[in-house]
């Protein structure tokens, strides 16, 4: 007996291996990105001055070749492609995900597959708010006390203050999210991009938990440094 | 021992279904999971109720028939156990047992238990085969295979179809039992042919069944019956892309 199809055929390209393809690879360069940020984050352990002088240095890349700020901008431009295909196929697949079951079961203990691999969906969104909270804090310093015309490093100083510990808070529960997300997040990029040893497997996820680790640690240690005094 | 079971009662295709609990005594603990719901059809068929409809066939784990939700989970508590191997001493006397059908929408409900899987049938009918050619069987060592692609390729062939991979992902996604047909065919010399079309046809077959995507997320290996490797999915995928790549 052959079942009637309950959708209509899609190209080979927006197949749901197609679509966790373009999510593989455009989640590397994401993080490929945070190794990065992180790095630039942490001179700020090296002094402020230090800090400054690479955010200036990151507008002057790619001259005289490239006009001032012109390599920022096409780095800007590169990453938000990728969040946004990143984010298209996550939600076409969601909502795939969603339709291939329309009852629930009514008994569905909670206890199997690992926390980070159910939290996808919504880890993803909370790290897309924060990421816009980000910009409008840091970058365009909108919402920092500090303001838009101040050092990189006044800001980040101004943010983390003991009296805004509800900014650190959220900071860190963002970054928690992002590194939940990566747990789960890299082990999956390489099986979508065709890991298939057992060992293979052992290494995945042993490396998508080391360098989700990283990340949480490096990103965290520049507000807790911030908070406690350490720099500043 | 003295149980409770409740069980997904579902007239027809488009009837709603509704959890319906009922009392089963004096099972046996050494009774499968499928004897005790035929103990319970019995008394049904006695009092003049409409015995639960449920799918079984070989009752020895080979068939991948007998495929239910056991409080939650595919085929039950025990790994690597179909239901109709599953037995009454792995619960105990007093429990409320919820038992339910496979959920997806590629799987609609027939009768209570009973889900139609002909959905697995339309993506092995778009690339689960060879082409052979006829004639006389070939010599056995004619075309000779390494031990080690014949092992995992045996692995892979142990899967029964039994669509637990399907009922316990999240996203009601059929790639683990679409992954251990393709790896099958794709690791022997004469799955080699169709090695691209067939990837690529079983999962536009897959999609268009109306399954959802892999998340990697692992609940199907879990479950499976027969413990196919998640690893054949990474297998699949880096197939996939070569297919791809070749256009
Ligand atoms: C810093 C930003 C982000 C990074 C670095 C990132 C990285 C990744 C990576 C590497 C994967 C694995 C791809 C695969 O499974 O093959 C992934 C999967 C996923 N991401 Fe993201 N992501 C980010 C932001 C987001 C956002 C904003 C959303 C949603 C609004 C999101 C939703 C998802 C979903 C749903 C998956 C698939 C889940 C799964 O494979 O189990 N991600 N992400
Ligand atoms: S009835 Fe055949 S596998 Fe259970």
């Amino acid at each position: 007996m052959t079942k009637a199809p309950v959708r209509k055929p899609v190209p080979a390209t927006r197949s749901t291996v197609s679509l966790k393809l373009l999510m593989a690879v455009t989640g590397l360069l994401l993080v490929a990105f945070l190794f990065a940020h992180m790095t630039g984050n942490l001179k700020l352990f090296v002094g402020p001055e230090n800090f400054d002088h690479y955010a200036h240095w990151l507008r002057t890349l790619g001259t005289p070749l490239l006009p001032e700020t012109w390599y920022l901008w096409i780095q800007r431009a590169g990453l938000t492609v990728a969040l946004i295909g990143h984010i298209a196929a996550a939600t076409i697949l969601a909502r795939r995900a969603r339709k291939a079951r329309p009852v629930r079961y009514a008994h569905r203990p909670k206890v199997q597959g690992s926390y980070a691999a159910r939290t996808m969906r919504w880890g993803g969104v909370i790290v897309l708010l924060f990421v816009i909270y980000h910009i409008l804090d840091l970058t365009t310093g909108t919402v920092n006390p500090a303001g838009g015309d101040s050092e990189p490093s006044a800001r980040v100083i101004a943010d983390f203050a003991p009296g805004r510990w509800y900014v650190t808070l959220f900071y860190t529960l963002a970054i928690v999210a992002v590194g939940l997300h990566l747990r789960h997040g890299i082990f999956s990029a390489v099986r979508t991009l065709g890991q298939r040893s057992p060992r293979g497997e052992r290494r995945a996820r042993q490396a998508a938990l080391v360098l989700s680790l990283v990340l949480v640690i490096g990103y965290l240690s520049v507000p807790f440094a911030v908070l406690t005094g350490l720099v500043g | 021992m003295d149980i409770q079971v409740r069980v997904w009662r579902q007239d027809g295709p488009s009837d709603k279904g509704r959890m319906v609990s009922y009392d089963v005594k004096d099972i046996s603990p050494d009774a499968s999971f499928l004897e005790m719901l035929d103990v319970l059809n019995e008394k049904l068929i006695l009092d003049g109720d409409d015995p639960v409809a449920f799918d079984h066939d070989c009752r020895e784990g080979i068939c991948g028939m007998c495929g239910m939700m056991i409080n939650g989970v595919a085929h039950g508590p025990e790994r690597a156990t179909t239901t109709c191997q599953l037995h009454m001493r792995h619960f105990s006397d007093g429990d409320v047992i919820d038992v339910e059908p496979w959920r997806a929408a590629a799987f609609p409900v027939i009768k209570d238990l009973v889900v139609d899987r002909g959905a697995f049938d339309s993506i092995i009918q778009a690339g689960g085969y060879i082409s052979a050619p006829t004639g006389t069987a070939p010599d056995a060592h004619a075309t000779p295979v390494p031990k080690a692609d014949a092992d995992a390729a045996f692995e892979a062939a142990t899967c029964i179809g039994c669509g637990a991979c399907v009922a316990a992902c999240p996203n009601g996604s059929s790639m683990l039992f679409t992954a251990a047909k393709v790896s099958h065919l794709g690791l022997l010399p004469q799955g080699q042919p169709e090695r691209d079309s067939r990837v690529l046809d079983m999962i536009a077959a897959q999609d268009e069944a109306g399954f959802g995507g892999c998340t990697n997320a692992g609940e199907c290996t879990t479950v499976c019956p027969k413990g196919i490797p998640l690893t054949l999915i990474g297998r699949l995928n880096a197939d996939y892309r070569n297919a791809l790549r070749k256009g």
